[in-house]
């Protein structure tokens, strides 16, 4: 239902949609390692509220998704990143 | 009910855990109360290094992030001592450690966990500081 929304759009009003190239930061050779006490590179994937943030918006793989997930809630267990960030 | 698969599966677990050379890998790590003294804090550590030599383990990697603040309140209380310890042990080692970390009045949050490798670098936590 969603995509044929989507097309309509594109055809009746002319408007174009540039579908940008998606690619996992975390999956490339460079990028660094997930883990639990890097909490600067854990801060990218947490919302101002402290929730963790779908990989629709950060566009992670489902593999390291699930590994970022894991290290975030250890983190919090250390009280290296909060639960509720009700500030 | 007769004997079943996954009894046997982990009896076999059991005896490769105990051949020697079965050794893992764990990092601990424990917050203590801001209110012991960084020195007494130091101390708390060590008596966890020793029951890990104890049981047979060794202490690789010590490292003291210092009197860190919170994200949340813990017993009260703002900040913390944090040490890590990584530790090459069998895993009685470990149930000790929250054992005894569970009984101890000065450490508020213990961690372990299970890893492949333990780096030889600094914790990423201790480069923020240095920043």
């Amino acid at each position: 239902m969603s995509i044929e929304a989507t097309t309509n759009l594109d055809n009746s009003r002319g408007k174009v949609f540039f579908k940008r190239k998606k690619s996992c930061p975390l999956s490339e050779e460079a990028s660094p390692k997930i883990d639990y006490k890097d909490i600067e590179l854990l801060k990218k994937f947490i919302s101002e509220r402290g929730k963790i943030l779908p990989r629709r918006i950060t566009s992670v793989s489902s593999k390291k998704q699930r590994e970022l997930a894991a290290a975030i809630k250890k983190a919090r267990v250390l009280a290296l990143l909060p639960y509720v960030d009700n500030n | 009910m007769a004997y079943c698969a996954s009894q046997k599966i982990y009896e076999t677990y059991k005896a490769f855990e105990k051949q020697e050379f079965f050794m893992p890998f764990y990092e601990t790590t424990l917050i203590i109360r801001p209110e012991v003294t960084a020195q007494d804090a130091d101390k708390i550590a060590e008596n966890f290094s020793a029951i890990v030599t104890e049981k047979g383990g060794k202490t690789v990697k010590k490292e003291y992030w210092g009197l860190r603040s919170l994200a949340y309140k813990i017993e009260k209380s703002k900040k913390g001592h944090y040490y890590m310890l990584g530790l090459d042990t069998p895993s009685e080692a470990i149930a000790e450690i929250t054992r005894i970390a569970g009984i101890s009045e000065d450490i508020m949050r213990n961690l372990n966990v299970k890893v492949e490798a333990l780096s030889e670098e600094p914790s990423p936590v201790l480069k923020e500081v240095s920043k």
